[in-house]
């Protein structure tokens, strides 16, 4: 079941196709990447699913009906511009903000002090936001995203800004939310949390969606055929028509590590078999490409 | 920019009061019941104002009024004598045109009679002493004959004060929602704000709360000088005694007393509400037009190229305002108070002075219909503007905005 689907989303600024026929799909329950170079369109994408602007044509379809204005309450948006009210006290803040999102001021004030506990952050209550530093201004920024229990979550490049220690709290605090069931749409152009966190991604370059599908199935078919494979002794025997030596490193005298690319046509263990006549086969590790490489390789590629 | 702001701003000054002095075409009909039968002569008509004598007396002329009459003068004893035996009634306020236009022909005539009547060698000092001023009074005379003392002068001060006042107030609030606006584009939150509400909704939510924080204030301020009025009557009151002594003194009426009965003649109702109506919908025009400024650019700097525009048109509503005071029914008067974005200003100067009710509808439907369009256009602006970043838009950019469905 998707949760949320966009068909064929065009949208045009002035002289400029911000999306050009976009269809992405977000299945229930997992975290999906939206990934893409600076201006593809991504934060255009974002604003059209949480209604800030309309698209020309195209449909958005929420958990099974075509978005509508009530669906916004069940969205929280962490955009990448982070921004709130400077003068304004955080829990006065959050407050205000929760209760735009459809809540009752008991309810707000009982989930806030639940979230502020849970952040070590009640302290921060009477204090004006510009008297945290930009860490502690995401933290609460990342609360009032969450407050009102959304379903769908967005979050744009949310560990900008944080320390490792902070990245890890948010990042398990994004896990822990794929736990609950809720749906989420991770934008964001570090490429190892993608691999870490990302169930499936969408890649958009130029106002296209170039690539889509599972992380790991992306991944497999990106492969280049390139196994890291380790040898006893210093003289491999390796032949050159079934593959090429890409980097050959000696270790000591007691084994070689190479990084060899066999010829398409061979299946892995025919390539493995081929080896095993001649060597001493220490280790034999197929390389994945990480998503890196697959998101260099894709964008400039298209 | 930098070389033609100094020209335009002179030229804003000098160019409003050249046309303030633009007198109204009409020609004011003045009667004359002159009872001494010394002083017709003496008036002489001038392109705006023609005396003519009045037939039979004064009380025939309070109860038939006459559309045409724009004033009656009376003159009850010799000038000489009593120089306060004089007055002008009229339905409207007299402007005070009028007033120094009949005090300076009596007092020369008064003042030639009198050297004249002296026969003494000794002209420089008799020309010392004859300096006589008539004291003219003004009363307003309501249809059913009833009169009351009043003064060109309070109504002006009054006009001037709330045209000062209103034009404060939509500058002042109209920048504040301008600077909001920036502010909550400067920091990012408009993105989060308009993820949950309507971009409609909250340039609206934003002009509404910083119009009613202004008018807060206007009362505030209302409270205060009435509280200032009473407290100002008991003091007065308390101390009669002293003031008719000062009074009998200088021959005058106290003129405490004088100025506070006169200040009771303005409709001090009529202004307040007249306050509130043009505050509203001269704030909603400015703010909305602020607002659609403040999503435009992205930081104070850029504001400055947009600003200028709507300043002088404020400043010249403010001086329009201010010069329209000697002339409150002239041209730029008139047409300054039917003009959307001069009339809230104007209109304030002119209502101590009377302004026909077909006027004030006019200007007030032209005012509203005006505010509705301006904020329709200025919210589509917002709407785009508040989510674009980078460079400032120019006119082409700003038009195909407010053509976004």
């Amino acid at each position: 079941m998707y949760f949320l689907e966009t068909k064929d989303v065009v949208k045009q600024y002035a002289a400029h196709l911000a999306l050009d026929k976009v269809s992405i799909r977000v299945p229930e329950g997992k975290v999906f990447g939206l990934l893409g170079p600076n201006g593809a369109g991504k934060t255009t994408l974002i604003r059209i699913i949480n209604r800030i602007t309309a698209p020309d044509s195209g449909d958005v379809t929420f958990h099974g009906h075509p978005l509508a204005e009530n669906d916004i309450y069940n969205i929280g948006y962490l955009p990448e511009e982070r921004g709130l009210y400077k003068k304004m006290k955080v829990g006065e803040q959050s407050l205000y903000l929760a209760r735009l999102k459809g809540l009752n001021r008991d309810d707000a004030k009982k989930r806030l002090t639940s979230w502020f506990e849970k952040f070590d952050i009640m302290s921060w209550w009477d204090k004006k936001l510009e008297e945290l530093s930009k860490g502690m201004q995401q933290k609460v920024q990342f609360v009032t995203t969450v407050i009102h229990d959304p379903q769908l979550l967005i979050f744009d490049e949310p560990f900008s800004g944080f320390d490792p220690v902070n990245t890890e709290l948010l990042k398990n605090e994004i896990l822990g939310l794929k736990d609950q069931g809720k749906t989420i749409i991770f934008s964001t152009h570090n490429m190892a949390s993608v691999e870490e966190i990302c169930d499936e991604i969408a890649l958009i370059n130029r106002s296209r969606v170039v690539l889509n599908g599972n992380v790991d199935e992306i991944r497999s078919n990106h492969k280049t055929n390139i196994f890291k494979v380790q040898i006893a002794g210093n003289s491999p025997k390796v032949n050159s028509n079934t593959c090429r030596i890409i980097e050959e490193d000696i270790k000591s005298h007691t084994s070689v590590l190479l990084r060899l690319q066999k010829n398409n046509e061979m299946s892995n263990s025919e390539f493995l078999s081929y080896l095993l006549k001649d060597n001493e086969i220490l280790s034999f590790q197929e390389e994945i490409p990480s998503m890196n490489d697959v998101f260099i390789k894709t964008v400039s590629n298209s | 920019m930098t070389f033609l702001i100094p020209v335009l701003f002179i030229g804003l000054v000098i160019g409003t009061f050249l046309l303030s002095s633009i007198k109204d075409g009409e020609t004011k009909v003045i009667v004359v019941a002159d009872e001494t039968n010394q002083y017709f002569d003496v008036l002489k008509s001038t392109d705006q104002y023609q005396f003519i004598k009045a037939q039979g007396g004064f009380e025939d002329f309070r109860k038939n009024s006459d559309e045409t009459v724009y004033a009656t003068l009376v003159i009850s004893e010799d000038l000489l004598k009593n120089p306060s035996a004089i007055a002008l009634y009229s339905e409207k306020q007299v402007t005070n045109d009028l007033e120094r236009t009949i005090s300076n022909q009596l007092n020369e005539f008064l003042s030639n009679k009198k050297i004249a009547s002296y026969e003494i060698p000794e002209l420089k000092k008799i020309m010392e002493e004859s300096k006589v001023s008539i004291h003219l009074q003004t009363k307003r005379l309501s249809s059913d004959g009833k009169e009351t003392e009043s003064s060109a002068a309070i109504a002006s001060i009054v006009g001037m004060v709330f045209t000062i006042v209103i034009y404060m107030f939509i500058f002042i609030y109209g920048a504040m929602v301008m600077q909001g606006v920036l502010e909550e584009k400067t920091n990012r939150i408009l993105e989060v704000m308009v993820s949950s509400v309507k971009p409609f909704d909250l340039m609206m939510g934003k002009i509404i709360g910083i119009g009613l924080v202004g008018l807060t204030q206007f009362f505030l301020w209302m409270i205060l000088i009435i509280g200032f009025n009473i407290l100002g009557g008991a003091l007065l009151m308390s101390s009669t005694p002293g003031i008719t002594a000062t009074a009998e003194m200088t021959g005058n009426p106290g003129v405490m007393q004088q100025t506070l009965q006169i200040l009771s003649t303005i409709n001090i109702t009529e202004i307040i509400i007249g306050f509130i109506i043009y505050f509203i919908g001269g704030f909603m025009i400015y703010a909305s037009l602020f607002a659609a400024i403040g999503a435009m650019v992205n930081s104070p700097e850029d504001t400055q190229q947009y600003m200028t525009p709507i300043t002088f048109l404020i400043l010249f509503a403010l001086y329009a305002g201010i010069y329209s005071v000697e002339n409150p029914d002239g041209p730029l008067a008139f047409w300054a108070s039917m003009i959307p974005l001069t009339s809230p200003i104007v209109m304030m100067t002119r209502i101590p002075f009377d302004v026909p009710l077909w006027e004030k509808l006019v200007s007030i439907v032209l005012l509203f219909g005006t505010m509705l369009l301006l904020v329709k256009l200025s919210a589509k602006i917002y709407r785009v503007g508040i989510l674009m970043y980078g460079k400032k838009p120019d006119l082409k950019e700003i038009i195909k905005w407010l053509k976004y469905q």
